[in-house]
């Protein structure tokens, strides 16, 4: 990619309850120049994010005192992310609580809201799959996982790194703006070749999915245009 | 030289275990991502595929074993394995699981025993298969050699 953006050493959180695929997606995570951190399931992913119960938009029972308290429990001060996640890739089936679960928390979420998430399943379930991509999810990915599945993530990283950075950051001087604009440029420049070479990353999907007798699209993220579009 | 007939033989051994298909694609994924900084990370994934295995089946035996067989627990416990073996291309134990399942659905007691035999089978081969492998691996790199994986 040629920026400095793409020398910056991404952190991604696996989340899967299988011992195993945990050791797999770290091994490929790793090797692919991210740094991991794995969980073994969706309540303590959100713990990892320093979510709080009072970030969702629906009515919680925790008052404020509550909060206060249980704030000395999680690693981050409340309603700020003292490790940054660039990432959320996780299992669909866990107990306890579904990688949609955990999709539709941090969609919920004011600030977990932005990270982009990933979701893996063993099984090829058409409405599943849409589901999580509804949901918002950027990507569902076929297990076994793959070198070159793993190899599709960065895009989504920096997508969604350019978009906070217009939401969240106002351009303090010219040099900042002219930054956040060449990134944009650049990403949208991208976005033509990237969607080709997404559906070319599909095949191997497709592959699987042919046999199912599934639309090859369905990988492709319905709402990646929204996403691309950061005005 | 020792060396050279160890590689040769692991060589033609590896190649058997993909043509009778013990093994798929997925196996080369996992020795792709082993290298001088992880030389051990086929053993390590292998070695935890066998103490998984063996926990759930004896998990399901036991399950299968009960006055009111819950069928829902024992899909879950075949949907890992399925899971775990996939995850390290052991095709062969993948497959007798996914039949396992469709009679775990049909709630079919006496087909899921059967099923569980077969799995157990597969699971007991491909680890005697494993095991090999991963000893002729050693043994190449006692004698000096580079790890063919």
């Amino acid at each position: 990619m040629g920026m400095a953006a793409a020398d910056a050493q991404f952190h991604v959180l696996a989340v899967d309850d299988s011992l195993i695929d945990r050791k797999l997606i770290e091994r490929l995570l790793k090797t692919s120049s991210f740094q991991v951190t794995t969980v073994d399931s969706g309540s303590k992913a959100l713990e990892f994010l320093g979510w709080h119960d009072d970030d969702d938009d629906v009515d919680v029972d925790v008052d404020d005192d509550e909060r206060n308290n249980s704030n000395e429990a999680f690693v981050s001060p409340k309603n700020h992310q003292e490790v940054e996640v660039n990432l959320v890739i996780t299992d669909y089936c866990m107990p306890g609580m579904t990688g949609y679960d955990l999709l539709k928390k941090m969609k919920e979420s004011a600030f977990l809201r932005n990270i982009p998430v990933v979701i893996m399943s063993s099984e090829n379930v058409p409405s599943r799959i849409n589901r999580c991509l509804e949901e918002g999810a950027e990507e569902f990915i076929l297990k076994p996982v793959r070198l070159s599945d793993v190899n599709k993530l960065r895009p989504h990283i920096m997508k969604s790194k350019s978009i906070c950075k217009d939401i969240i950051q106002k351009p303090e001087n010219q040099e900042k703006q002219d930054n956040n604009e060449s990134t944009e440029t650049q990403l949208q420049s991208q976005s033509q070749p990237q969607q080709t070479s997404q559906s070319n990353n599909n095949s191997s999907n497709k592959r699987k999915s042919m046999d199912e007798g599934l639309s090859p699209d369905r990988t492709r993220p319905r709402y990646n245009d929204m996403t691309v579009m950061s005005n | 030289m020792e060396v050279d007939q160890l590689q040769r033989t692991f060589h033609d051994y590896h190649a058997s275990l993909f043509n009778e298909g013990f093994l798929d694609e997925q196996f080369v994924q996992l020795q792709q991502l082993q290298d001088e900084s992880n030389p051990g990370f086929v053993v390590e994934v292998v070695s935890l595929f066998f103490e998984d295995s063996e926990r759930l089946l004896n998990d399901l035996s036991k399950a299968l074993d009960q006055e009111n067989v819950d069928f829902r627990k024992i899909d879950a416990h075949v949907h890992q394995l399925k899971g775990s073996s996939s995850s390290i291309g052991a095709q062969r134990v993948r497959n007798a699981c996914i039949a396992f399942r469709n009679f775990c659905d049909e709630r079919n007691i006496e087909a899921c025993l059967k099923c569980l035999q077969q799995v157990r089978q597969e699971y007991l081969l491909v680890k005697t298969k494993l095991e090999t492998l991963l000893r002729l691996e050693q043994q190449i790199v006692a004698a000096g050699g580079a790890s063919p994986m």
